[in-house]
């Protein structure tokens, strides 16, 4: 039986896997056409809203996403030095 | 040094993107910094092959027109600390890369790599050129057949008029990389052979690439298939093209050559 489980498992094993996979990036990329992206677009605001507040080098920012099923996750990570601290309070 | 080396073809759907996976990982797994670049602006999918599509945060297009910095947009792969892919814009076209923005990531680039691997889109246009521009090393993806060799030689061509080299009167290295070869098909004889190839394009071979289910399911999974399971055909033969473009002597095998006597003998009794 092992003859067996070796085709039946190198056959099916992945493709469903990049069924997954395909499913979750075209729902993100099909309601990502022209930068509606919410996740894009909250990344751009957020970063603008900081800037508003302190002046951001961007070498210091960063900015991580990861496109989930059921959840996206959004990271930024912005180094804000004490003088720009000082100016905004 | 840091070299830069362009995957094309002028042909679509021969390779380019697996190899350029593929070659990248296995410089990676040799401990040497590499970051492989998409150049398909419009039509992305490096990160697909690469399994990196969930965490693209900027590309290519956004760090030449300034939106990021270079180290935003470059991703770590989970696998390897040496593996970085720089995606293309899914969203914009071609017309977004500038010739001197390319040029200064390039420059950018190799100041902290030692292998920058560009896998250039189809065809012959803008997107192809910016591709192979800066190149130092260029692997020519051919299939063995008439088309793909065609297209193959008119690449060959652009390398030898329209790179930054050959502008400055020096040489791009070329290697012909041919891949799909169905062993089954050649002993038949309804395939261009190996020799026949290199004859026509007369530029030295860097490897033969098995055509392979080993690819389809790599892909599946979002793997380079050297990392995907690196004892399998195609990725032995790619792990052998990569020591050779890591300057390393290595003799080439003809896939399905490698049974031997015992298994010719045997292989078509099964057959
Ligand atoms: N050695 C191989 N064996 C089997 N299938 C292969 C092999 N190499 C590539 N393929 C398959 O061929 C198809 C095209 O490959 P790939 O995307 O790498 O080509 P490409 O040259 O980058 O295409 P494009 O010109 O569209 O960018 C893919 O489905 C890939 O899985
Ligand atoms: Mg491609």
């Amino acid at each position: 039986m092992k003859f067996f489980d070796f085709f039946s498992k190198q056959s099916s094993s992945s493709a469903p896997k990049a069924r997954e996979r395909l499913q979750v990036l075209l729902a993100h990329e099909r309601s990502s056409v022209g930068q509606s992206d919410l996740v894009v677009r909250l990344r751009e605001e957020i970063l603008a809203v900081i800037g508003k507040h302190v002046k951001i080098d961007r070498d210091k920012v960063t900015v991580k996403m990861d496109r989930g099923e059921k959840v996206s996750t959004l990271e930024i990570d912005v180094e804000i030095p004490l003088s720009a601290k000082l100016r905004a309070a | 040094m840091a070299k830069i080396i362009v995957v094309t073809s002028g042909k679509g759907g021969v390779g380019k993107t697996t190899s350029t996976a593929a070659l990248g990982a296995a410089l990676a797994q040799r401990n040497e910094k590499t970051v492989v670049v998409d150049f398909d602006v419009g039509l992305r999918n490096l990160d697909l092959v690469m399994g990196a599509e969930r965490r693209v945060v900027y590309d290519l297009v956004n760090v030449i027109q300034g939106d990021a910095k270079l180290p935003q947009a470059l991703i770590r792969d989970k696998r390897l600390e040496t593996l970085h892919l720089l995606p293309a814009s899914q969203t914009r076209d071609k017309d977004n890369l500038t010739a001197e923005g390319v040029k200064r990531v390039m420059d950018e680039l190799r100041k902290s790599f030692d292998w920058i691997i560009c896998d250039s889109p189809a065809g012959i246009e803008r997107g192809a050129t910016l591709a192979m521009r800066h190149a130092d090393i260029a692997v020519v993806v051919t299939n063995p057949e008439v088309s793909s060799v065609r297209d193959s030689d008119r690449i060959i061509g652009l390398l030898d008029a329209k790179t930054a080299k050959a502008e400055r009167g020096e040489r791009v290295e070329k290697h012909l990389l041919l891949t799909r070869y169905d062993a089954n098909r050649a002993e038949r004889g309804d395939m261009l052979k190996v020799d026949d190839v290199l004859e026509i394009l007369s530029i030295p071979l860097l490897g033969i690439i098995p055509e392979s289910m080993d690819v389809l399911r790599a892909s599946n999974l979002g793997a380079p298939v050297t990392l995907a399971d690196s004892r399998s055909a195609p990725a032995l033969a790619y792990l052998d093209a990569a020591r050779r473009l890591a300057g390393e002597t290595v003799p080439i095998t003809i896939p399905g050559e490698r049974r031997g006597l015992f298994g010719k003998i045997f292989g078509r009794r099964a057959a």
